[in-house]
């Protein structure tokens, strides 16, 4: 029912909302090993898709077939509803940008040069490009200085970033990211990831984005298509949509055990509640007579941002900063569910610290109401979705 | 000439110190000018034969078993044997001498060209190409440059082993600094003999040293990356592991 469906979507959708089409695409490598399998999507324009799968799912050849790396064994590809076998691959190419997972960047060029590639091979002069190669390093948050150096010199994140400026460079309307952010450890990855999704707000490229990480798929995803080992698509929807009903045993085992929590992050966190804390002055600790009236209260320093926890019990024990019992993760007011529910289950109060756009305390929020809010939104979600159905 | 020692040291030393050697058309400065002169020319033709070939099998990874075996064979020649069959067949004059030294130059330079090229990480050929680069872009734009420290390396051994062996055009008259060697022999005279040795394996040491200059200045600082320092900042430790990978890639 929902391939039929879908397959009406894709058929009847207007022609201008898909930037990129797979209609009918296979590719056998020699010995008749199947890397993609009568694959048809449509890719929105201005949106973030992502292919996510296992190894040798086809997610890779997917993405490279678009800008040619890969020639398709039968079906066709359009883009902007031209087929791009008829295009000159290198021409083809030039017209999107490429970030790859590492080793990219052209060692033996400057940063600068590296990002002018594109622009100098469409025949722009160098001063023009160079010019605009400086404003990318900024986009991408680099300093200019780093302009100079060559990648050898560059520290994996920030080589990342220079690929993404290089992508950017000619201004193409469609970028294609081969597991950009998968050689970078876990701190730096969240950080590219944050990075791209501001750049994405103001630039609104069409992105198809490979990667083997679920969690990757759902924090950047507009949609997500699931590959399954064959090359064969196995869910293509919204990511909240594949972590809530995976269509088939493939993909809920392919998402996970932790889906249900990490569907959490797609519902707003607005209507949590938010209760007054008590607070003290680090530099107050230091003074034993300050009394504490709660069972835990917070530290926060002049700003008002928390430093950590005093327990009543061990008033006695905390005198400085140092001494404090270390806080959870922290609540952004407007942050989804799932960041206050950790916020409060990660907090050694059972209180989950929430905090305004600058960091300062303004309050706190409990397990149990988040836990409340959840089984609300999963009621009215039930009482939609029935009225959908019939 | 005479000498006052029968010592070889001694003879050698006043050989190159004997003012009259140094000067008239057989004097040492006109016999390095030969030399150097046949070097570069057999360098020349011996490059625009190698280098094509070195270029197209290097990019295209096609014909690999020509390069390995041709290499092997004619690092198997030797090259007075080759110089006394191609005079026997050609007759004398400049050219015969000049193509039993080509055979010598060929196989490091078409190895280097070669080693270099196909050297070159397949991920930076294969972002080049992603990005829009013909394939003679991609060859003459990336691999090139990233492979040119092992293709100049190449060029560095053929310059010095043709340098050191160019001696054998004396053998039929064209001159060159081998000249020496043959007369001290011919003539009994230890102290030309040597000296003449000793002002190749100078020559030589000196073309190398040039070479290594070039070597230097040609290739993008950017693939020296051991060498640079990288500067500490907040993620120094991933930089550190980056630049420690560089350096044994």
């Amino acid at each position: 029912m929902t391939g039929e469906a879908s397959a009406l979507r894709a058929a009847g959708g207007t022609g201008s909302e898909a930037m990129i089409s797979f209609r009918n695409v296979s590719k056998h490598y020699g010995g008749g090993t199947a890397a993609v399998e009568n694959l048809s999507m449509d890719i929105d324009r201005g949106a973030i898709t992502v292919l996510v799968g296992p190894s040798g799912c086809g997610k890779t050849t997917s993405l490279r077939m678009i800008n040619r790396m890969v020639e398709p064994t039968s079906g066709s590809i359009l883009v902007d509803g031209q087929d791009i076998a008829a295009q000159r691959a290198s021409e083809l190419r030039r017209s999107m940008g490429y970030v790859m997972q590492s080793s990219g960047l052209l060692p033996h060029r400057t940063v600068l040069d590296n990002i002018t590639t594109v622009p100098r091979l469409n025949g722009v002069s160098k001063p023009e490009a160079r010019k605009r190669a400086a404003e990318l390093l900024d986009v991408v948050g680099l300093a200019s200085a780093l302009g100079k150096r060559y990648p050898g010199q560059l520290s994996g994140g920030q080589q990342q970033r220079v690929g993404v400026a290089r992508a950017l460079a000619a201004d193409p309307p469609i970028l294609l990211m081969d597991e950009p952010f998968s050689a970078v450890d876990p701190v730096v990855r969240h950080e590219l990831q944050e990075e791209l999704l501001r750049l994405q707000r103001d630039l609104a490229k069409t992105i198809v984005f490979v990667t083997h990480d679920i969690d990757e798929a759902t924090v950047l995803g507009d949609r997500v298509a699931v590959f399954a080992t064959g090359g064969r698509l196995a869910q293509y929807a919204a990511p909240e949509e594949i972590l809530r009903a995976p269509v088939d045993d493939f993909v809920a085992g392919f998402v996970g055990r932790d889906r249900g929590f990490r569907r959490l992050s797609f519902q707003a966190g607005d209507g949590v509640p938010i209760h007054p804390v008590e607070t003290i002055r680090v530099h107050l600790l230091a003074d034993p007579d300050t009394p504490v009236g709660s069972s835990w209260t917070l530290a926060v320093d002049d700003d008002g941002r928390p430093q950590g926890w005093v327990p009543q019990a061990k008033r006695e024990e905390i005198r400085s900063g140092t001494d404090l019992v270390p806080g959870g993760s922290l609540y952004r007011r407007g942050d989804s569910l799932r960041r206050a529910l950790d916020a409060a289950l990660s907090a050694p109060s059972g209180l989950g610290v929430a905090v305004d756009d600058d960091g300062r305390v303004i309050g706190v929020v409990q397990a149990a109401e988040v836990l409340e809010l959840i089984e609300e939104a999963r009621l009215d979600r039930g009482r939609a979705d029935h009225n959908t159905a019939v | 000439m005479d000498y006052s020692s029968s010592n070889l040291l001694v003879q050698m030393f006043e050989w190159l110190t004997f003012g009259p050697n140094w000067s008239g058309p057989e004097g040492i400065p006109v016999r390095v000018v030969e030399h150097l002169g046949y070097t570069a020319l057999t360098i020349l033709i011996a490059a625009a034969v190698a280098v094509p070939i070195g270029l197209l099998v290097g990019h295209t990874g096609r014909g690999r078993i020509f390069i390995v075996s041709g290499v092997g064979i004619l690092r198997a020649l030797p090259t007075l044997g080759v110089l006394i069959l191609f005079v026997l067949l050609a007759g004398l004059g400049l050219m015969p001498p000049i193509w039993a030294l080509v055979l010598l130059a060929v196989p490091p330079i078409l190895a280097g060209v070669y080693a270099g090229i196909s050297s070159v990480n397949p991920a930076v050929v294969d972002a080049a190409r992603s990005m829009g680069m013909s394939e003679l872009q991609v060859l003459f734009r990336v691999e090139l440059p990233n492979g040119l420290q092992v293709i100049l390396g190449g060029f560095r051994a053929a310059v010095l082993q043709v340098v050191a062996t160019a001696a054998v055009v004396a053998f039929i008259n064209l001159g060159g600094l081998g000249v020496f060697l043959i007369e001290g022999t011919q003539l009994r005279d230890n102290g030309r003999l040597f000296g003449g040795a000793v002002v190749i394996a100078v020559v030589a040491i000196a073309v190398d040293g040039v070479m290594a200059l070039l070597q230097r200045f040609a290739v993008s600082p950017g693939l020296r990356t051991s060498r640079i320092p990288v500067e500490p900042s907040k993620t120094g430790g991933q930089e550190a592991h980056a630049s420690s990978q560089g350096g044994t890639t």
